[in-house]
């Protein structure tokens, strides 16, 4: 464990990313490789399922620490971290001891589950007399499950290639799907001999970047191919050596979420691989999102829901055919491939995403005009010479949204941030007007830049209105634009509607909170796209 | 009562003075020279003789001062009035009133682990405490100085031996010499200073407190190789142009506050040394129940949570505001800082 917070500690005192990576190669040469599994693990943001609540675990070190409650909630509004805040109030160590990092995550950590309250009370007071300082942080923070440390799986990915010289696609590749940590796992990682496979592991999603540029920018219209944006679930259906697999993009297997599906990949040849979206389908028409969500929130898939909300999956590429990769093939030819395998008609769930004619750029425009009213988010363009490459590569797929939906709101709750913000305001809660109230509808975090997130902050300081816990209720004064994707009906808000992704476009120090918009516009857009 | 908090600060109507006033008043008792205790501006002053040099460079030649030994009691108007060292930097003392068999004792900012650069903490038995709370939550507790410096000297050899040059960031006054000091005999160096650090140095080197060579960075040729140097500056001039001199660096600040991640974090910094000039939370409460204090007033800091401890364990507590707080106390407050090159010392 010493070890493993001694590498922490090394990327956490650095910003520079060629650092962070070395100091990665570097532990996982000399790591044991069982332990540098684990590592491998939960830097890459994977985390042991949490075995111990957060409030639990602080209510522990409360007892502890011989402290009040309301005296801890102090510490935790200045650190900003419960795990922290844990790591911080504890008494110092009795008996330091320094055991592998696996050790810490099979024998003491999962040895958790299922365990009594009691016991579990035992084993955590006990490893706190153990550990110290950085370790004890990452202990809490392992239980509590959540594990940001400011690198990604790219990075761990890049820091493997370093020390084993294999390149990021195969460890890419290796690392997608079921991968259970421990030192055959690591050790097959790293392994030089890339002929392998596993069965079930489908292949690292090539994303789009947004488009940036005038689409002329882009050369002749002829060499792209264009399709809908679909609002759905990215996902890949696999069919090999008899067994049938359905991936989400976040490397779930949701193929108990989408029987149909699943079942549907029999029909495929053997070795298949298709990359598509998952759409809740009816009349040839998607329905729109919020009816997925609907199903998916369902912990039981029973025959009405299955009979309400039908889904497709509405192939974009195969990546593999007759168990041969093809994702090196230039497009076209994929396509004609995807063409010859997917010939099923009638009631077969599986449908190839349209192709949209367009001639010129203006076709494309005309398109992109239509999409809110296919359902579809935007549209997609893909050079047809374009392979399939691993994660998101600029240039070759591009992906030109609609405009998002706006509304000015006014903020009348802030809340600190978490890590690197912890003690900075960096939550709000925004709100527009019915019959001269505000009424809350929109939480966002993302959207400003620093230097607007401090001088928020340190107007949120000296106009607080109310504390309730880390909460602050401010003076209904400053208004923002914000941006969301989706609307929908919502009897749980307190405004009856729910908005996707909701971000900060701009801070209108300009106007006004008079002159912020009415849920009165918000029902107008539901009543439109909801 | 002995005190009352006014708008310009604590007053002792008895003997007609302000301890620490925040404006200028006829008669101030000083605890120590920094920014937010030392106002410039008003007729006289009472201080530690140990302060004098830093408080004159903090208050100018002109000023009048007029210095005590610690323990020395001197009489205005009938109040007798001694000063005892907080420990916190040179010259820093608690200022002790006594008045018809009345004692109230301000603490000014203090701290209980000796170290070099000053003299020792003493607690003084009082019937009313006046303490500090700058780092007044369970969260802030302390390593002893010597693992800290070790810490310091790891992190120094660790950029030698990467050819990168060490930056410091250390308040100008009293962090800065207390680090020194400790570095005294280290296999360290050269030692770098910033302007306004080696003014405030070479105030403690007249002082008679011993300071290892330093090297005033301003005297120093442009283009000199500072591979292996470690530079010692305020932490105003994180960031500033003024580093860029030192070629490829790792930054570090030495300061309670770095005992919270996302402190260091937010400043961008390679490493946090949890190094304060206050007293931790075992510490305060130690200290609060040394002076056997029947009330404690407390100011500076996390007010609200420690009275709420102080009462909740059956003391008499009422939280005093100072001007030098609110909610950005996340800075002690440092008026070299502000001038930092201004300040620097002339060759
Ligand atoms: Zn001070
Ligand atoms: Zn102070």
């Amino acid at each position: 464990m010493k070890r493993f917070a001694a590498l922490f500690s090394a990327i956490d005192s650095t910003t520079r990313t060629n650092e962070k990576v070395l100091a990665m190669a570097d532990y996982f040469r000399d790591a044991d490789p069982h332990d540098a599994a684990w590592a491998v693990h939960v830097l890459s943001g994977e985390r042991p399922k949490r075995l111990v609540p957060a409030r639990r675990l602080a209510a522990w070190a409360i007892e502890e620490a011989g402290i009040p409650e309301w005296l801890f909630e102090e510490g935790y509004h200045a650190v900003g971290d419960l795990a922290e805040t844990i790591s911080l109030v504890l008494p110092p160590a009795r008996r330091e001891s320094d055991m592998p990092l696996h050790h810490w995550i099979e024998d003491r950590l999962l040895a958790l589950a299922g365990q009594s309250d009691d016991v579990q009370r035992q084993a955590v007071g006990e490893a706190w007399q153990e550990l110290s300082g950085v370790e004890r942080f990452l202990w809490n923070k392992l239980i509590t499950g959540g594990f940001r440390v400011g690198v990604s799986r790219l990075l761990v990915i890049r820091a493997l290639s370093k020390m084993s010289g294999i390149d990021d696609a195969t460890l890419t590749h290796r690392l997608t799907g079921h991968w259970h940590p421990d030192a055959a796992a690591f050790s097959a990682l790293v392994a030089a001999d890339t002929a392998d496979a596993d069965v079930s592991r489908p292949y690292p999603f090539f994303l789009a970047y947004a488009l940036e540029h005038e689409l002329e920018s882009l050369g002749n219209a002829g060499e792209w191919q264009v399709e809908w944006k679909w609002d759905g679930i990215r996902a890949q259906l696999l069919h090999r050596r008899g067994q049938r697999f359905l991936w989400s993009r976040g490397e779930e297997s949701v193929a108990d979420r989408f029987p149909e599906l699943a079942d549907a990949a029999a029909l495929l040849p053997p070795g298949t691989a298709l990359d598509g979206e998952i759409l809740p389908w009816v009349d040839e028409r998607p329905l729109p999102f919020a009816e997925l969500q609907r199903r998916i929130g369902r912990t039981k898939l029973t025959p009405k829901i299955l009979r309400e909300v039908p889904v497709v999956l509405l192939a974009y590429d195969i990546l593999e055919l007759d168990a041969r990769d093809l994702r090196a093939d230039p497009l076209s030819e994929r396509r004609r491939a995807l063409e010859s395998v997917l010939r099923f008609s009638g009631d077969v769930p599986l449908r190839i995403s349209p192709i949209i004619p367009a001639a010129d750029w203006g076709a494309v425009r005309s398109a992109h005009g239509r999409a809110r009213d296919m359902l579809a988010e935007g549209l997609m363009l893909k050079r047809r010479d374009s392979a399939y490459g691993v994660g998101r590569r600029k240039g070759a797929w591009w992906k030109w949204k609609v405009a998002p939906h706006t509304v000015d709101a006014v903020m009348i709750y802030a809340q600190a941030g978490h890590g690197r913000r912890a003690s900075l305001h960096t939550d709000y809660t925004f709100a527009v007007w019915q019959d001269g109230q505000l009424v809350p509808f929109a939480k966002a975090y993302s959207g400003l830049t620093d230097v607007e997130i401090r001088a928020l902050d340190s107007w949120i300081r000296k106009n607080t209105t109310e504390k309730f816990g880390p909460v602050r209720s401010v003076k209904p004064e400053q208004v923002f634009e914000l941006a969301f994707e989706g609307i929908q009906r919502s009897p749980r808000h307190k405004s009856g509607i729910a908005v996707r992704f909701p971000r900060i476009l701009r801070w209108r120090t300009d106007k006004p909170a008079a002159e912020a918009d009415s849920l009165e516009t918000l029902h107008g857009l539901l009543e439109k796209f909801g | 009562m002995l005190l009352r908090p006014t708008d310009r600060g604590l007053f002792c109507e008895a003997g007609n003075f302000y301890v620490d006033p925040w404006q200028p008043v006829d008669r101030a008792v000083i605890t120590h020279a920094h920014g937010d205790h030392a106002r410039w501006g008003s007729r006289s002053y009472l201080g530690s003789r140990e302060g004098e040099r830093v408080m004159r460079t903090r208050l100018g030649e002109q000023a009048h001062i007029r210095c005590v030994d610690f323990g020395e009691v001197v009489t205005l108007d009938g109040v007798r009035v001694s000063l005892h060292p907080a420990g916190h930097i040179l010259g820093s003392a608690q200022v002790r009133i006594e008045h018809q068999g009345e004692v109230c004792v301000v603490s000014g900012d203090y701290k209980t682990e000796p170290d070099d650069t000053c003299s020792a903490f003493e607690p003084v038995r009082c019937h009313t405490f006046v303490t500090e709370s700058t780092f007044g939550l369970p969260i802030f507790r302390w390593d002893p100085q010597h693992e800290v410096m070790a810490e310091v000297r790891d992190w120094w050899a660790g950029n030698r031996d990467a050819g990168r040059s060490s930056i410091l960031f250390a308040y100008a006054l009293g962090k800065a010499q207390r680090v020194l000091s400790a570095l005294r005999g280290a296999d360290i160096g050269p030692i770098v200073t910033h302007g306004a650090v080696e003014r405030l140095t070479r105030d403690y080197r007249d002082s008679g407190v011993a300071m290892p060579d330093t090297i005033y960075a301003g005297a120093e040729p442009r283009g000199r190789d500072w591979k292996g140097a470690l530079i010692v500056a305020p932490p105003s001039a994180a960031g500033s142009p003024w580093l860029r001199r030192f070629g490829a660096s790792s930054t570090a600040f030495a300061s309670g506050w770095m005992r919270i991640r996302g402190a260091r974090r937010r400043r961008s910094l390679d490493r946090g040394f949890v190094l304060s000039d206050h007293v931790d939370w075992p510490a305060l409460l130690a200290a609060i129940d040394a002076t056997g204090a029947e009330c404690v007033w407390v100011t500076h800091g996390y007010r609200e949570p420690v009275v709420r401890w102080l009462r909740d364990t059956g003391r008499e507590a009422r939280s005093v505001a100072s001007q030098w707080e609110g909610e950005d106390d996340a800075s002690e407050l440092d008026a070299t800082e502000l001038s930092a090159e201004d300040a620097a010392a002339q060759p």
